[in-house]
């Protein structure tokens, strides 16, 4: 896996070069090791997915790609190059946008509003051109407002668009949280249990959502599940973890036939 | 039915971004806009002005700022009364180095004043949050007051140790001072404040809006996105003084006339915050009519006892005046803690289906 072109997916899909690459991953809350030299790569293109048990580090990893935990060691290369020690909005203004586990929307605002959120990075008119509402924050508004509302039409939430968030299920908040951040047009979008707490219908809708982002927008995405026959047919490679370790990685098929994810899953008798 | 919004289709974002998409909130406003500046300017008495049209919009303007910082950005001040004080010194020193300088400009710059110690105070707010931050404005509030009361060059070494309002003329009309007509003023604050809501309501539903809000309802979710939250929040802060700058220099120059440095003391502050909580935060239209409340009540208490014949004694009216506004603090806080603002827009929401019921 250490050519640059890529691969071709087991449904025919180009997967382009390295996106992004951990290298040598460590973190340490203290003396907790959370995460114990772990590398791996995300190709542009591609549904890459993370699993492992309860514990094992994967909300970490995703923090550590968006930035909100600074790594004890290692790297993080973004397009080959190193990325320094960056604030979370540095690194989202850097293309990576992402949902979290425990839904994180702006409940005060409306669905309109929450989505446009995801355009603030694209967004740059002055104080006052917005204060006065004309010129480049009026154009601007405008510009955005169609791109979000391509995002609105392509999560079939048109018809709460105006509804404030706070009033709405927790499948739909879901549903809108990922349009927050396919909002941004982001070069990767990490998803952190996109279909944790839903039942087996919106987990039906969800994964066909991430499927046409993917297959549409060609976003690169990253995501954990728990669910273990949502990842194995959504995503092209898994990347395994248990206890801050990387125990397996590689295509679906690969990984399922591993003894020691087998192990990690089912317990080893002792 | 006279609120039906049926048969408005929009064809545009644009028209669906308008400042107001349905049409009778437009012509409810115009009308508004019409009593605001020919009807009571036409009909108002000496003391309407001095008692309630130019106080109303003054503290609605404050109210209005403070709304931006804690309503929008999620931020609580117990420093208003202190930032307006700053505003009004500005003003004060302003109009008295530079004599020919013009009242109006001198009003807005003295809001750049404010907004600048707005954010010096405002940068503990990186650090903490919610009653640890007011308790942090409280600071400014104390800090400032006491300056006003020890820098004596901020009074010009007035032997009273207050502020007086010079006499300033603009284009040969006395718009400040003991000469000046309460229409004449009336008109310069009605102006200021319609530019400033004007500005407000644009800010709030635009970008910076947007991203005052996101900081409020979830800051670590908005930096993810792509928030600078040190941005955010001292903006907020910065826009917040100015507009709360610019209310404290109309309060002394367009209203009181003069100014000792206890009349920006914390219940000048507590005073703001009741009109914002009471009117709605996150509001823009909640400062006008919590400003309406908080000050016509007391008026209204002053004027009905007299015009039904019951005799009682002013003092009496102060303790009721007292009494009934913590009970309607204490009201809104338990049954609509978004305010008069909320009350309004479930009213409207049941006027545009009515006389269904859905």
């Amino acid at each position: 896996m250490k050519d640059t072109e890529g691969y071709v997916t087991a449904d025919g899909r180009q997967i382009g070069g390295v996106l992004m690459e951990m290298r040598n991953i460590t973190l340490r809350f203290g003396g907790v090791v959370a995460i114990n030299g772990i590398s791996f790569d995300i190709r542009e293109g591609e549904i890459r997915a993370i699993i492992g048990p309860n514990g094992a580090g994967k909300s970490s990893m995703l923090n550590i790609i968006s930035g909100f935990y600074t790594p004890s060691e290692g790297e993080v290369l973004y397009r080959g190059e190193r990325r320094p020690a960056m604030k979370p909005y540095e690194v989202a203004r850097m293309g990576v946008a992402r949902t979290f586990q425990n839904i994180a929307l702006f409940e005060g605002m409306t669905v309109l509003d929450n989505v446009m959120t995801g355009r603030l990075t694209h967004m740059h008119a002055g104080t006052l051109s917005q204060a006065l509402w004309f010129g480049r924050a009026r154009d601007e508004e405008m510009e955005n407002r169609e791109k979000v509302e391509r995002v609105i039409d392509f999560l079939e939430i048109q018809n709460i668009r105006k509804t404030p968030v706070g009033r709405l299920p927790y499948g739909l908040k879901k549903r809108v949280e990922l349009a927050r951040a396919l909002a941004a047009e982001p070069s990767l979008l990490l998803l952190d249990e996109p279909m944790a707490g839903m039942n087996v219908e919106e987990k039906e809708d969800m994964s066909r959502f991430i499927l046409d982002v993917n297959d549409e927008f060609g976003t690169t995405i990253c995501l954990i599940e728990h669910d273990m026959g949502v990842v194995m047919d959504l995503s092209d490679r898994v990347v395994v973890m248990d206890y801050g370790r990387k125990i397996g990685d590689g295509v679906p098929d690969e990984v399922r036939r591993s003894q020691d994810v087998i192990d990690a899953y089912l317990g080893v008798p002792h | 039915m006279l609120y039906r919004t049926a048969g408005q289709f929009k064809t545009s974002y644009q028209a669906d971004q308008a400042l107001f998409p349905v049409r009778q909130d437009a012509i409810l406003l115009g009308v508004i806009l019409i009593f605001a500046w020919v009807v009571l300017p036409m009909t108002a008495s000496e003391f309407a002005f001095q008692t309630m049209l130019i106080p109303v919009l003054i503290y609605a303007l404050a109210a209005m700022g403070l709304n931006i910082l804690t309503g929008y950005a999620g931020q609580l001040s117990l420093g208003t009364g202190a930032f307006m004080g700053v505003g009004a010194y500005a003003c004060y020193k302003m109009v008295t180095l530079m004599p020919w300088m013009n009242p109006v400009v001198a009003i807005l710059l003295a809001g750049v004043f404010s907004a600048g110690v707005g954010v010096a105070f405002g940068i503990p707010s990186l650090r903490i949050k919610g009653f640890y931050l007011a308790i942090a404005t409280l600071a400014a509030q104390f800090f400032l007051v006491w300056l006003f009361e020890k820098w004596a060059w901020l009074y010009n070494y007035n032997a009273s140790g207050a502020i007086q309002v010079p006499n300033l003329d603009m284009f040969g009309l006395w718009v400040s001072g003991p000469q000046a007509a309460s229409v004449t003023q009336y008109y310069l604050v009605l102006g200021v404040v319609t530019l400033m809501t004007l500005l407000c309501i644009n800010l709030t539903r635009g970008n910076l809006g947007r991203t005052w809000k996101a900081t409020r309802d979830m800051d670590i979710a908005a930096e993810l996105i792509g928030i600078n939250l040190m941005k955010s929040k001292l903006t907020a802060f910065a826009i917040s003084s100015y507009v709360v700058g610019v209310a404290g220099a109309m309060y002394v120059f367009m209203w009181k006339g003069a100014a000792e440095p206890n009349v920006f003391d914390i219940p000048l502050s507590f005073q703001v915050l009741f009109i914002a909580i009471i009117g709605g935060l996150g509001s823009i239209l909640g400062n006008f009519l919590g400003a309406i409340l908080i000050v016509g009540l007391p008026v209204a208490l002053n004027l009905l006892p007299n015009a039904l014949g019951i005799p009682i004694s002013s003092a009496t009216v102060e303790h009721l005046n007292v009494m009934i506004v913590g009970a309607l603090i204490i009201f809104f806080l338990i049954i609509e803690p978004h305010g008069l603002a909320r009350l309004w827009a479930l009213i409207r929401e049941k006027l545009i289906v009515w006389p269904f019921p859905y």
